[in-house]
C-alpha cells in the first residue's frame, strides 16, 4: 500500500472477487502482509521481532483464554485453583508453563524490537507514532503483566503487588485514596484479586487493537531498514509475500524451539520459588522482588533513597514512571536527521553504554537493596536519564555522521556503507519523503 | 526550548541520585552488620548436590525421569516418620498409582491412613470422621494453624505438596536439610544460640524448630534397601519432588517430539526461505 510500485489485489478466483467487492479483507491482507506491501530488501533478522511479539501475544491470549476457564479468581481458592491445573486439568501444566514463561518471551522479544527501534533510529519521522504506539503497548503489557502475576496468589503475587500498589500512595494529599480505589479496599484482598483478574482478561484485546493502530500507522511510510535510508525507488523493495513470509517463518521456528527448551525442560527458571507458597498476609518474604522484566525499572526506583524537598519515595516512582514516559519523546530528544547508528559512531557508542546500562540496572534490581547494589543501580540510573535527557540531545546536535549511501539498493549492491555519498546525509533528512507518495 | 526542558529534567533527576549515593555511601560506612548476620553468613552451608535420576546422562535432564523404586521408599519414609507433622494436602491417594503402586496397595494406604477424612454423620448430620479413599487427598494433620503450632512448640510444619518447588534448588535443599543436622560447632557464639531450636547449618536462620528426623534403620524399606540417614534423605527429597510436580516425565516427553517436529520444522522453513530469497541481494 506505500508504494506506488506496490502490486494491487487482483482476485485470482470468482468466489475472491465476489468477496472482495462486497467486504475486502482479502485486499486488506494482501496490501499488509501479502504481496502488496513492500519492503526495504535490506532488513535484517532483528526485523522478525515484530511478527514474533505478535506471535507471543496470540500465544498468551488463547494459553490465558483456557487457564480463565479453570482458574477461580478468589483468595480462598485461587492458589489451589492453579495447583489443579497443573495437577488434574489435561495439559492444564503445559497451558500454565505456556503462559507464565510466554509473558518472559514476550518481554523478551519486545526487549529487542525495542533495541532494534533504538538502534536503527526507527522512531523518527516519519514513523514517530509508530513508535509511540509501540510504547503504549509497552506500558499496557506491563501493568497487564503485573496483574497477571498477582492471579496465582502466591507470596510473591501477593507482597509484589501491597509492594508496588502501596508506591501511589507517595503522591501527595490524594495518595492513599488512589491506593484504596485501586485496591478496592484498604489492603491487597479479594476485591483486589477480582478486578485485577478482570483487567488481565481485559488489557490483552486493548494491547491487539494497539497493536492493529501500530501496523496501520507503519504501512504508511514503510519499514525502516539498518541503513535508515529512506526507501527511494522499486529497486530498494521487495514484496512481502514470499520473501518475509519465508524469512518469518523460519524466525517463528527458532522461536518456538528456544521458546519449548524453556517451556518443557526448565519452566520454573524465570519465576520465583516463593511464589510457590501460598499468599499470607501475616509473613512477609525476605526479598521481595519483582518478574525479572522490571528489574530495571524496580532497579531506578529503589535508587532514589534521599528526601530532597519530595519524599525519596515519591522521587523513585517519578523517576521510574520518566524512565518509560521519556521515550515517548524520544523522536524529538534525538534531532539528527540520520537514522540508524551505522553512521553515528558517536550515538552508536552511547547506545552501546546504554544497553550495558540497562542490563546493570537488571541486575541491581533482581539483588537484594543493599550495598554495593544501591549505589551501582544508583550510577546507573544517573547514566540512563544522562543518556535521553542530556548526552543523546547533545551528540545529535554536535556529531559528524558518517556518509550514508545514496540508496538501499546502492548499499546492498556495494555491500560498504563507508562507499556511499556524502550527499546522502541532507536526503534523509526528517523532512526527506520517500520517492514515490503513499498510494493513499 | 524542548531541548533545555529535557537537559533541566535531567539534571534534576541526576542531582537527587546523587545525594542519595553520597548521604548512602556516608550510612555505609558507619554501618555494621549486626551480629546476627554475620553469624548466618559465616555458619550457613550451601546445599550439597545430588545425582538425582531426574538429573539424566550429564546432568543435562532431558531424558532424566523419576527411579519409582525411590519414590516408594521415599512414600514410606513420607508416612513413617514426615506424616505426622507434615500435610500433603495437594496431592490425592490416586496419584500414587502414578509411582508403581497398584490399585489394591492404595486402597490399603487410603483406608489405613492414620488421620481420617471429615465428613458428616448420615444419620445424625453431625461432624464425623471416616477412612479415606482412593479419590480423597491426603487429609490435613492439624484441624487448623493454632492446633499445628501448638503441638511445636509454636512453629508450623509446612504442607509439604509444593515444598520442593518452593526453595530454590529445592531437591538438592530437601536432601540437605533433613541430613544435615550437626552438633554445634564449638566456636559458635553463645549469644546466637535459639533456645528449644535445633542447629541445622543448611536452615536459613540456622536455628530449626524441627528437631532431627532421621536416624539409621529408622524404617525398614520393603525392598530391603538399607535405610541409612543418606539414603532416606535422598528417597524422600525425590518423592516430594514427584509430589510437587507429578507431571515432570510427561512434560518432558513431550517436550522431546515437539523439540524434534520444532528443529524439523525449523530447517525445512530455513531451505524454503533460502530457496524463495535465491534471486535476491540483500
Ligand atoms: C515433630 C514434627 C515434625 C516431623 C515428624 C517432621 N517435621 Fe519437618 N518441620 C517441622 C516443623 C515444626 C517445621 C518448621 C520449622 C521452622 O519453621 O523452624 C518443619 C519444617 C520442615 C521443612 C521446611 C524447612 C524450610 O525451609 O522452611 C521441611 C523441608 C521439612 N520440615 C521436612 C521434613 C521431612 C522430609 C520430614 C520427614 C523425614 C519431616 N520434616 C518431619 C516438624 C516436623
Amino acid at each position: 500500500m506505500s508504494f506506488g510500485w506496490s502490486k494491487p489485489y487482483e482476485p485470482t478466483s470468482a468466489l475472491g472477487k465476489w468477496f472482495d467487492e462486497r467486504l475486502p479483507v482479502p485486499r486488506l491482507v494482501h496490501g499488509s502482509l501479502g504481496g502488496g506491501y513492500e519492503v526495504p530488501r535490506n532488513i535484517n533478522y532483528f526485523y522478525n521481532f515484530g511478527v514474533l511479539a505478535g506471535l507471543a501475544l496470540v500465544i498468551q491470549i488463547v494459553t490465558g483464554v483456557v487457564l480463565a476457564m479453570h482458574y477461580a479468581a478468589n483468595t480462598e481458592v485461587a492458589f489451589s485453583s492453579v495447583e489443579h491445573i497443573m495437577r488434574d486439568v489435561n495439559y492444564g501444566w503445559l497451558m500454565r508453563y505456556m503462559h507464565a514463561n510466554g509473558a518472559s518471551f514476550f518481554f523478551i522479544v519486545v526487549y529487542v524490537h525495542m533495541w532494534r527501534g533504538l538502534y536503527y533510529g526507527s522512531y523518527k519521522a516519519p514513523r514517530e507514532l509508530v513508535w509511540m504506539l509501540g510504547v503504549v503497548i509497552f506500558l499496557l503489557m506491563m501493568a497487564t503483566a503485573f496483574m497477571g502475576y498477582v492471579l496465582p496468589w502466591g507470596q510473591m503475587s501477593f507482597w509484589g503487588a501491597t509492594v508496588i500498589t502501596n508506591l501511589f500512595s507517595a503522591i501527595p494529599v490524594v495518595g492513599d485514596a488512589i491506593v484504596t480505589f485501586l485496591l478496592g479496599g484498604f489492603a491487597v484482598d479479594n476485591a483486589t484479586l477480582n478486578r485485577f483478574f478482570s483487567l488481565h482478561f481485559l488489557l490483552p484485546f486493548i494491547i491487539a487493537g494497539v497493536v492493529m493502530l501500530k501496523i496501520w500507522s507503519l504501512h504508511i511510510p514503510g519499514s525502516n531498514n539498518p541503513t535508515g535510508v529512506e526507501v527511494k525507488g522499486p529497486a530498494d523493495t521487495i514484496p512481502f509475500h514470499p520473501y518475509f513470509t519465508a524469512k518469518d517463518l523460519f524466525g517463528v521456528g527458532v522461536y518456538l524451539t528456544i521458546f519449548s527448551i524453556f517451556l518443557f525442560f526448565m519452566p520454573n527458571f524465570l519465576g520465583h520459588p516463593d511464589n510457590y507458597i501460598e499468599a499470607n498476609a501475616l509473613a512477609t518474604p525476605e526479598h521481595i522482588v519483582p518478574e525479572w522484566y522490571f528489574w530495571p525499572f524496580y532497579a531506578i526506583l529503589r535508587a532514589f533513597t534521599f528526601d530532597f524537598i519530595l519524599e525519596a519515595k515519591l522521587w523513585g516512582v517519578v523517576a521510574m514512571v520518566s524512565a518509560i514516559v521519556l521515550l515517548f519523546f524520544l523522536p524529538w530528544l534525538d534531532s539528527s536527521p540520520v537514522k540508524s547508528m551505522r553512521y553515528r559512531p558517536k550515538a552508536r557508542m552511547w547506545t552501546y553504554v546504554l544497553l550495558a546500562d540497562i542490563l546493570i540496572l537488571s541486575w541491581c534490581g533482581g539483588a537484594v537493596a543493599e550495598q554495593p547494589y544501591i549505589i551501582i543501580s544508583q550510577i546507573a540510573a544517573i547514566y540512563y536519564f544522562a543518556h535521553f535527557l542530556i548526552i543523546l540531545p547533545l551528540v545529535s546536535r554536535t556529531e559528524t555522521p558518517l556518509p550514508l549511501p545514496a540508496s538501499i539498493s546502492e548499499a546492498v549492491l556495494k555491500g560498504d556503507a563507508s562507499t556511499g555519498a556524502p550527499a546522502g546525509i541532507t536526503d534523509t533528512g526528517r523532512n526527506a519523503a520517500p520517492t514515490a507518495q503513499p498510494a493513499e | 526550548m524542548f531541548r533545555f526542558i529535557s537537559y533541566a529534567i535531567g539534571a534534576t533527576f541526576i542531582f537527587v541520585l546523587i545525594l542519595a549515593g553520597y548521604t548512602d555511601l556516608k550510612a555505609a560506612a558507619d554501618a555494621e552488620t549486626s551480629e546476627s548476620d554475620q553469624v548466618r553468613e559465616e555458619y550457613h552451608k550451601y546445599n550439597k548436590s545430588v545425582d538425582w535420576s531426574w538429573n539424566g546422562n550429564m546432568g543435562l535432564g532431558v531424558f532424566g525421569g523419576f527411579d519409582n523404586q525411590q519414590l516408594q521408599r521415599g512414600f514410606q519414609v513420607y508416612k513413617d516418620v514426615c506424616s505426622g507433622c507434615h500435610s500433603l494436602k495437594r496431592v490425592a491417594f490416586r496419584n500414587l498409582q502414578e509411582i508403581g503402586f497398584n490399585e489394591a496397595e492404595v486402597k490399603q494406604i487410603a483406608t489405613d491412613w492414620v488421620v481420617e477424612v471429615p465428613s458428616i454423620n448420615p444419620d445424625t448430620g453431625e461432624a464425623d470422621t471416616r477412612p479415606a479413599t482412593l479419590a480423597d487427598k491426603f487429609p490435613e494433620v492439624y484441624p487448623n494453624e493454632i492446633a499445628a503450632r501448638a503441638a511445636n512448640n509454636n512453629a508450623l510444619p509446612p504442607d509439604m505438596s509444593l515444598i520442593a518447588k518452593s526453595r530454590p534448588d529445592g531437591s538438592n535443599y530437601l536432601y540437605s536439610l533433613i541430613t544435615g543436622y550437626e552438633p554445634v560447632p564449638a566456636s559458635f557464639p553463645e549469644s546466637q544460640k535459639q533456645e528449644g531450636l535445633n542447629y541445622n547449618p543448611h536452615f536459613h536462620s540456622l536455628w530449626i524448630a524441627m528437631p532431627p528426623q532421621l536416624s539409621d534403620g529408622l524404617v525398614e524399606y520393603a525392598d530391603g534397601t538399607p535405610a541409612t540417614i543418606d539414603q532416606m534423605g535422598k528417597d524422600v527429597a525425590a518423592f516430594l519432588t514427584w509430589a510437587a510436580e507429578p507431571k515432570m516425565e510427561e512434560r518432558k516427553q513431550a517436550g522431546i517430539g515437539t523439540i524434534i517436529f520444532l528443529l524439523i520444522f525449523t530447517g525445512l522453513a530455513y531451505i524454503a526461505y533460502r530457496r524463495v530469497w535465491a534471486d535476491q541481494k540483500h
